[in-house]
């Protein structure tokens, strides 16, 4: 427990760091959770990996998506769905933590909102092909899908998560009368979570890019905020 | 330095001893408001807890499961398991269910036997809702029946019941809270679109808990009791689910 007090104390001098204590403890408690997420949403999958399009779906119904999967029932459902719920309180709980912490001290103007003059496709081409000329620490492509992973695609895997309650849904019938049915509901949840998947494997080939041991300590000890990017 | 840190132990020990405390408390008031699950034990416990006990607290003004129009009733009802294969269900399936009877007792005032006429001059009432499998499929469909609700009352249930259980002829015995059990969709189906009940989707009757996954509404139903506690049933965690590895509380 001092050590863990310690860690969070070498924040307080917190302009030196490249991640404040709370980013890097959110993080690794969120990556955590997005891993048991994953896990258990596979297996929830596997009873039944199809997709359908409406309120209602089912076998002997047309479907607008058949993974080449097996159907595996009575088995990875059931812990799937234990830990999947468990997981998402842990998401949900540690992302409200971050995401306000993050709005109060202005972490996401700071790191992630993209500067005026970098709005334009140059700055974009430039980011993509990796002639950064940007100043700023992330460039331009990096800031938009950042904020477009912590204000779109969690939010949106959190509704359609809940627009699959029918408990959720009767008292909120609006979460999922908007997305057009249960169904549709379930089938987003599928290709919002497939982008967040994609999201971490791009995440990490960049990690391992910049360097995997240098950008994962930083992100674990906190790391030097002068240090070149 | 040395001075901050023991400051910070302090304030550590303070947060932690408070923490302790502030669950206990909590722990204590959620059990007396019912909002701890039978299987809140082992590792996905504090997840299906406060699953169960936040959806509680959001439900507890009786909130009506989504209903729909007759055209939107599928024309597929996908259905998962087969009628039971044991003699007394066959036997009873083979005569149209004729001596079929539904027991109610427990912790009641006065036990019954209900056969499928008795149900049927109880008020009866119909729904269109969702059946949604927690595999991921769902069919709207039209239920009949009598409202769990009218049952208990006509047996009169004692003020300390908290759970009804319900035991079909094969052995996916489950529960439901008194939340759920008086709950004005929560019926004992024994129509179906207008139909008795087929054999495939539960005949003669089966429950129907539209706030629910469909593992809820348990089909081929055979018994009903009313008790205080799920404790003295099978492994104790209100259902057979948790034994197949599956929640309780199946809300979402």
């Amino acid at each position: 427990m001092a050590e863990f007090v310690s860690v969070l104390g070498s924040v307080d001098a917190g302009s030196a760091r490249r991640h404040s204590a709370l980013v890097r403890i959110t993080h690794w408690i969120n990556a955590i959770s997005f891993v048991g997420l994953v896990v258990s949403g596979i297996g929830i999958l596997l009873s039944h990996p199809r997709f359908y399009w409406g309120e209602t779906g089912g076998l002997g119904t047309t479907s607008i998506l058949d993974l080449p999967l097996p159907f595996m029932l009575g088995g990875p459902s059931g812990w799937g769905r234990y830990l999947h719920f468990e997981s998402a309180w842990l998401c949900v709980l540690n992302g409200l933590l971050y995401v306000g912490s993050g709005l109060a001290n202005r972490h996401f103007e700071r790191a992630f909102v993209p500067a005026q003059r970098d709005l334009t496709w140059r700055s974009v081409r430039n980011a993509l092909m990796g002639r950064e000329d940007s100043a700023s620490s992330y460039n331009v492509v990096q800031r938009v899908t950042y904020l477009a992973v912590i204000f779109v695609l969690f939010p949106l895997m959190i509704w359609t998560g809940l627009a699959m309650s029918p408990s959720v849904t009767s008292v909120f019938p609006v979460l999922v009368t908007s997305l057009g049915g249960h169904q549709c509901a379930r089938t987003i949840h599928f290709f919002a979570g497939d982008a967040l998947v994609l999201f971490v494997l791009v995440h990490i080939a960049m990690v391992w890019r910049a360097g995997f041991m240098k950008r994962v300590g930083a992100m674990i000890t906190g790391g030097d905020a002068m240090e070149d990017r | 330095m040395s001075a901050s840190i023991s400051r910070r132990k302090l304030i550590t020990g303070l947060t932690v001893a408070g923490g302790a405390a502030g669950l206990t408390v909590a722990a204590r008031i959620a059990d007396r408001y019912g909002l701890i699950p039978p299987d809140w034990g082992g590792v996905y416990g504090p997840g299906e807890t406060l699953t169960y006990a936040c959806q509680r607290v959001l439900t507890s003004g009786h909130s009506m499961a989504r209903e729909f129009n007759r055209s939107e009733i599928s024309k597929v009802a996908p259905v998962s398991g087969e009628p039971p294969k044991s003699d007394p269900y066959q036997r009873l399936l083979a005569g149209n269910f004729a001596d079929w009877r539904l027991a109610v007792d427990g912790m009641v005032a006065r036990p019954a036997s209900f056969s499928l006429a008795d149900l049927k001059r109880l008020p009866a009432r119909t729904q269109i809702t969702e059946q949604i499998c927690e595999e991921g499929w769902s069919f709207v469909a039209e239920w009949t029946g009598v409202a769990v609700s009218d049952m208990l009352n006509a047996v009169g249930v004692l003020p300390h019941a908290k759970y009804v259980v319900v035991f079909p002829f094969d052995d996916a015995w489950d529960s439901v809270d008194m939340q759920d059990a008086l709950h004005p969709q929560t019926l004992v189906a024994y129509g179906m679109n207008g139909q008795e009940l087929p054999a495939r989707h539960g005949a003669p009757a089966r429950l129907k808990v539209p706030r629910q996954m469909g593992y809820k509404s348990v089909k081929y139903l055979s018994r009903i009791t009313v008790t205080d506690t799920l404790k003295n049933i099978g492994t104790g965690r209100g259902s057979a689910a948790p034994d197949a590895g599956y929640s309780w509380y199946a809300g979402i």
